[in-house]
């Protein structure tokens, strides 16, 4: 069970600690339990635990490649690997071995891409992972999700391991806005009302969700009632919940930190085009590359802001026939 | 001809009918590791054919995926299924496909065919067992031409750091690739030299005795320490069999079945010889 406890704070603790703490739990609670890292454990709060749990937790060095098929490798022998990088490096630099080597071969391992899309900020454009989400929406039978803060990326860390399959998280090593209290549990594969509405009803992941939200309460100032759905899983997409909110509001508005190409967007508009046809406006990059830049600063030019969700709210409802 | 000698030319002879029933194939790789499985499946390696999913076997993983038929026919000979699926290779809804696959092929202990994969997931099994007390060990096959892949050397730095002892690599050093010459192409050199540099206990040996193959992995085993092991294999690309290796490109072939059936006599000959 979650708990919502959305004020438009900050969370007092970074994803990094919490994922450190997460992962440590999980290495002393199932010796299967196993967490590879490239050359990334200072970054992402998980330093030492190589020292602690040497037959458990290893740093490969920068060979992202290698770890992916180490991982295949150790699900072949029954252990339970979390493997970690940047998103960027987690998807691009090690599609093929997480294609093959995890994916094809019916092995089971968890992918923590962290810094998604414009949280990468200051380490620019080739640190940006823009696409991570339709690369790996692409692998037959995968699980794609992006947790909304560090409350969800815990628990579904925790859930996710014994989960069958390539399973790729994308979550951020930054203070995002809290949406749940430490602590809560979700449901993989369903989302999450978090503001009900009837004009017009915001899908959205990631950072996306608090700016959903704080569009939702815009357009109530103006009299239009916007539904705010968190859409974790991002694949396999909640296709009823989809459903509903397509027949009750009419008007659809995705919003994702990263490309529209292949993303959230394209899952919902995709499954609605062939099941209940209403507008959906996607909001994410418009198929453009990275950049460095304060992470408001790229938000606004990504239109990765509740403002430029809004304007896609009016255009959707406007949309309606 | 001695036992393991006798078991190479059986599963040279059981791949060629492969090739035959389907008419083409990766014949000059599948001949060039045969004799190394031989070695492998004759006497080295702690495995059931009749329990092939037991948790404490030996693996081997094929990373030059394409060997797939001399692997199948190795395993169909040691009774992991029977001798005539092995006329079923890339037919249509076929459990033997070009390329090995853990979850279609009884036996087969991992899923190949991407060049370089393999060596990676290799050493993913050989910390697994080894970092649960396991005793199983652990071999990996991997091809010259595969060699010019980044990931073999990004493994073969991991396993040296990490001490995997109880990993043993076969590089089929057989000189050729799709291509042509590998010393044409993106030329190796002196593997040998090169996994020493990385840490491996290192030899070199003839490849086309499996006796010597078998004796040789007894010997690395005893000596190679916390070191991952590494045996260079010089082999020809079609070992074993004449009309193959002097087709200068071949890959991937046609398989004529007089060919074939010229082939197979000519094995079969050698037991009455």
């Amino acid at each position: 069970m979650y708990k919502v406890i959305y004020n438009g704070e900050m969370e007092k603790i970074a994803g990094k600690a919490v994922f450190g703490e997460t992962m440590k739990a999980l290495l002393a609670e199932d010796k299967d339990v196993v967490y590879l890292d490239a050359d990334l454990m200072n970054s992402v709060g998980t330093a030492g635990l190589e020292v602690q749990f040497p037959d458990q937790a290893f740093d490969v060095g920068i060979q992202e490649a290698n770890m992916a098929g180490v991982a295949g490798g150790l699900s072949a022998v029954g252990k339970k690997p979390y493997i970690h990088s940047f998103g960027c490096f987690a998807s691009r630099r090690m599609f093929d071995q997480a294609f093959i080597s995890i994916a094809y071969a019916q092995l089971s391992a968890r992918i923590i891409g962290t810094d998604p899309g414009v949280t990468a900020a200051y380490n620019g454009g080739t640190h940006m992972p823009f696409e991570d989400i339709c690369l790996y929406r692409a692998v037959p039978g995968s699980t794609v999700i992006e947790t909304t803060d560090s409350a969800m990326a815990s628990a579904i860390l925790r859930q996710t391991k014994d989960r069958k399959g390539l399973t790729y998280i994308r979550l951020s090593r930054k203070n995002l806005p809290a949406v749940y209290e430490p602590g809560s549990t979700f449901e993989i594969g369903k989302g999450i009302v978090l503001r009900d509405g009837k004009d017009v009803a915001f899908i959205a992941a990631g950072l996306m969700v608090a700016e959903a939200l704080k569009a939702a309460g815009e357009l109530e100032k103006e009299g239009i009632s916007a539904a705010v759905i968190d859409m974790f899983t991002i694949k396999p997409l909640d296709e009823a919940l989809t459903l509903e909110y397509a027949k009750k509001t009419g008007a659809i508005v995705t919003g994702e930190n990263g490309n529209i190409v292949g993303g959230l967007g394209a899952a919902v508009a995709s499954f609605l085009s062939e099941n209940y046809p209403v507008p959906v406006v996607r909001t994410g990059v418009h198929d453009r590359f990275g950049q460095v830049g304060a992470q408001d600063y790229l938000q606004e030019q990504y239109g990765l802001t509740a403002a430029v969700l809004v304007e896609n709210a009016k255009k959707a409802i406007a949309l309606k026939s | 001809m001695s036992k393991l000698k006798a078991f190479a030319r059986d599963i040279r002879i059981q791949q060629m009918k492969e090739f035959k029933a389907r008419g083409f194939g990766h014949l000059g790789g599948s001949l060039s590791i045969t004799d190394c499985l031989a070695a492998l499946y004759g006497e080295i390696m702690n495995v059931d054919p009749k329990n092939p999913d037991w948790e404490d076997r030996d693996r081997l993983v094929m990373s030059k995926g394409h060997a797939g038929p001399a692997l199948y026919a190795t395993l169909a000979l040691k009774g992991y299924f029977p001798l005539d699926v092995l006329l079923t290779l890339n037919q249509n809804g076929t459990k033997l496909p070009s390329h090995c696959d853990k979850n279609l092929t009884i036996g087969i202990d991992m899923t190949t065919g991407s060049l370089g994969q393999g060596a990676s997931t290799a050493a993913g099994i050989a910390l697994g067992l080894k970092h649960s007390g396991k005793k199983a060990r652990v071999y990996l096959v991997v091809g010259d031409g595969e060699a010019q892949e980044g990931q073999v050397w990004e493994m073969a730095l991991f396993a040296a750091q990490k001490k995997l002892s109880n990993l043993i690599l076969f590089l089929d050093f057989n000189k050729r690739q799709l291509d042509g010459r590998t010393h044409e192409i993106c030329d190796l050199e002196d593997p040998a030299e090169k996994f020493k540099a990385f840490g491996w206990h290192t030899v070199r040996i003839p490849g086309n005795d499996p006796d010597l193959i078998a004796a040789t992995v007894r010997e690395v085993q005893a000596a190679q320490g916390d070191k991952p092991g590494a045996i260079i294999l010089d082999t020809e690309k079609g070992s074993g069999v004449p009309q193959i290796i002097e087709i200068e490109l071949n890959h991937h072939i046609t398989c004529s079945p007089e060919l074939a059936d010229r082939i197979i006599e000519e094995l079969e000959a050698q037991k009455k010889g």
